[in-house]
């Protein structure tokens, strides 16, 4: 299953689904929705955490948590 | 204030909720506490109509009403009890424009809880720029609420919200019945059988969020779990549904207000300043180096910026106690005066400069919206010592002070990466340690020479005392780390604000607030420690001080004038009750280098360490020799003599130990205090103070052992 964290920079992806249902309130909330399209822009230096834009803004998160965020490519 | 309208402003961080508050209550600002928690509490007064004035509270900014970390809760104990003392009367929520759909999600809830709404749109250009026209008429029929169009930062729109103000207090709009997502119509009958009439949704929140809630009691909140259980409702996967039925709903509206210019096949979105300054600002490389240089120009700048008006105080201090006691007559009266309250309030005043400019670059780096940048590219690193990203605030905060740095914790959603924020925070050598490393570093380390011709090596000196801190700080957070087991997992997962250019209001509010807090807290602690040490340092047992004078001049028949006096001084202190204190706690602190006079010091800096200096103040100008033209502590300090070894007492040896001990003791009550609000618990301050203690007397006694 391919997730955000599987993302290289500049790539795009739609968030499909959601496997951790603690996390999934928060990055709901924060605007992830499934059906919406993300892009990732940055990494942290040593790759962690990854900045993205969704929905308009920069959200970053760690890459354990991007794991979390199912997508399919755009 | 009973019967004064309040209204409270709500908003997602960075929607530029503050800006308005800024705009509309003026320097009409007040900050309190909330009742029960130490929250700061800003309220403000804004005259909506010719004299009719209204409360403005301004509530931390979320993202949803459901909370993820103790700052949030405070948003759902207020709009969710409408007997809370702050509930308002209506609400103002601020959106971005640019961010509509997310910022509709709050919105949406505030508005289903029951409270009259008003939808303030802030930053519409930011949103046209990006191609985004919105109607807002059209959304204001969408969302059945009053909406007005503003901007801020540049206090535009500000009669159209008063408008919609007004209407809404008038007409109170009551808001849509109906659940977003519907539940069984059994569970909140019974929800509000058990616990009063409310609106649906406000029913819905308290069996949701009962644990958070501070209305109801453990009774309650055992009868909630019942419900939960009776009807199988699980809260997390409602709220989730919730969430996502919200959006479907705003997602439908934003369609019809909202015409996008930009053309569907555009893929690629504008590139903005921000994208651009991330570049290099969270470059992996260019990133650390941005962030060392500023906080090294921070220091540089503080040590040396700093040190002209506080030399200024300092003199003029020591000038005027001379001045005082040239023109009163010598009596106990002008003593306590001169040497005990006047060199203690000199004492805080001299932190003033220091604090000013520390506070000004941190919240410089707020206002920018770099700090979060720190954050990012900090966490991966933070992470390994049990820290997270978000700590970096409270330990950069924690420069200026520990109180305000360990409430900002409240941020961190992750219990124990909080609690290791708090325990560690205090390790950050703190501006009330700077004129204690400031005096000490001046005693020990040469003025004259550089590091690599370059660098003040009394610069670099304070310089490795502030690292030194951060790596202990980093160290025990990774002995915590192994400690401390955890409950529920940490995660990091943050907004990044777009930059903007500081508003230097806000700077100057920031300042303002912490050196006022500054002078009247920290200060009256100061001054009365002052003079209970003057008292105790010139009064002792029984008759012994009286005879004493007699004594000196018949041991030592060759002494006259200044000397013959200074001995005298000297013999009083250490037969007064502070001398016979320093005596009693001398053989502990003997290993690492301090007679008595330190420990008298010492013990009243247990209380706040900043009282050091003052006390040393005390001590010298009681003890020693007190001569105009050398009056300022440093000289007297530098003038002290071992009576052991006949040479300068303060030897780089003992100087380097007694920096050490301030750089890692728990000296300070207010710290201990706020830690064991935020932690509502005693082991936690108790730890606190016993791990640094412990790690302050080890380490000064080791540099002491090696350096003599």
């Amino acid at each position: 299953m391919l997730t955000l964290a599987d993302l290289r920079i500049g790539e795009h992806g739609e968030i499909t689904g959601f496997t951790d249902e603690l996390l999934s309130l928060k990055l709901l909330e924060m605007g992830c929705l499934p059906g919406t399209e993300v892009i990732l822009t940055h990494h942290a230096p040593f790759g962690d955490p990854i900045a993205l834009k969704v929905s308009g803004y920069t959200l970053t998160m760690r890459r354990e948590e991007a794991a979390t965020i199912q997508i399919k490519r755009k | 204030m009973a019967n004064v309208t309040r209204i409270a402003l709500i908003g997602n961080p960075n929607a530029g909720k503050s800006s308005l508050f800024n705009t509309l209550t003026g320097l009409n600002q007040k900050t309190g506490n909330f009742p029960g928690v130490t929250m700061d509490k800003l309220t403000g007064i804004w005259e909506l109509e010719p004299g009719r004035n209204i409360e403005i509270l301004d509530l931390p900014g979320i993202y949803s009403i459901y909370p993820k970390s103790i700052d949030e809760e405070l948003v759902i104990n207020i709009l969710g009890n409408p007997q809370h003392p702050d509930y308002p009367d209506m609400a103002i929520v601020v959106a971005d424009a640019s961010n509509l759909k997310r910022n509709l999600l709050l919105f949406s809830q505030v508005r289903d809880l029951g409270i009259p709404t008003v939808l303030a749109l802030n930053m519409i250009d930011v949103a046209e720029n990006q191609g985004y026209v919105i109607n807002s008429l059209k959304l204001a029929r969408e969302l059945n609420v009053e909406v007005a169009e503003i901007n801020a930062k540049k206090g535009i729109g500000v009669g159209g919200l008063k408008l919609a103000v007004i209407k809404t207090l008038k007409h109170r709009y009551a808001s849509n019945d109906a659940l977003p997502l519907s539940v069984a119509d059994e569970l909140i009958e019974d929800v509000q059988k058990q616990f009063g009439e409310a609106d649906p949704y406000r029913s819905l929140l308290w069996l949701m969020e009962h644990d958070r809630m501070k209305m109801f009691n453990q009774e309650q909140r055992e009868s909630f779990d019942h419900l939960l259980e009776k009807h199988q409702f699980e809260p997390k996967k409602y709220k989730s549904a919730e969430t996502v039925k919200r959006y479907e709903q705003i997602s439908e509206v934003v369609e019809r207000c909202v015409i996008n210019l930009n053309r569907q096949w555009d893929a690629e979105p504008v590139k903005t300043w921000t994208d651009r300054l991330d570049k290099v600002f969270i470059h992996s490389f260019w990133g650390y180096v941005i962030f060392l240089a500023i906080l090294f120009i921070m220091f540089q700048a503080v040590f040396t910026w700093a040190t002209y008006p506080m030399d200024l105080i300092d003199g003029g201090v020591a000038q005027l106690n001379d001045w005082l006691k040239g023109i009163l007559p010598d009596s106990p009266l002008t003593g306590m005066l001169t040497d005990g309250l006047i060199a203690g309030v000199g004492g805080v005043l001299i932190f003033v400069p220091q604090i000013a400019f520390l506070f000004f670059f941190i919240s410089m780096l707020e206002e920018t919206g770099y700090m979060s940048r720190v954050m990012f590219i900090m966490d991966k690193m933070m992470r390994r010592f049990g820290l997270n990203g978000k700590s970096v605030v409270p330990l950069i905060s924690g420069i200026a002070c520990a109180v305000p740095a360990i409430m900002s914790t409240r941020s961190i959603g992750s219990w124990k990466d909080r609690l290791i924020t708090i325990l560690v925070t205090p390790l950050m050598s703190c501006s009330a340690r700077l004129p204690i490393y400031t005096v000490l570093i001046a005693l020990v380390v040469p003025e004259k020479n550089t590091l690599f011709g370059v660098f003040n090596l009394q610069g670099v000196a304070l310089f490795g005392l502030y690292l030194l801190g951060f790596f202990m700080a980093l160290l025990s957070a990774w002995v915590l780390k192994k400690i401390l087991r955890a409950k529920e997992r940490s995660y990091f997962i943050m907004e990044l604000p777009t930059y903007k250019g500081p508003r230097f209001k806000h700077v100057a509010i920031s300042i303002y607030n912490s050196v006022r807090a500054f002078i009247f807290e920290a200060g009256k602690i100061i001054v009365a420690i002052s003079i209970v040490l003057w008292v105790f340092a010139s009064y002792g047992p029984g008759d012994s001080m009286a005879k004493i004078e007699e004594q000196v001049r018949l041991k030592n028949p060759s002494l006259t004038g200044v000397d013959l006096s200074n001995k005298i001084a000297s013999e009083k202190l250490e037969n007064s009750y502070a001398g016979h204190f320093g005596k009693l706690i001398e053989p502990a602190i003997k290993p690492l280098g301090y007679d008595w006079k330190i420990g008298i010091a010492l013990i009243t800096s247990f209380a706040a360490r900043e009282v050091f200096v003052g006390t040393m103040s005390t001590i010298y100008s009681l003890g020693g020799e007190v001569d105009n033209e050398n009056a300022t502590i440093k000289n007297r300090m530098r003038a002290e003599i071992n009576p052991d070894t006949g040479k300068p007492m303060y030897d780089a040896a003992l100087g380097f130990s007694l920096l050490i001990f301030y750089a890692f003791a728990m000296q300070c009550m207010s710290t201990l205090a706020t830690t064991y609000r935020e932690t509502k618990s005693w082991k936690y301050p108790l730890i606190q103070f016993g791990y640094m203690t412990t790690l302050a007397y080890l380490a000064a006694f080791l540099v002491y052992q090696i350096l003599s």
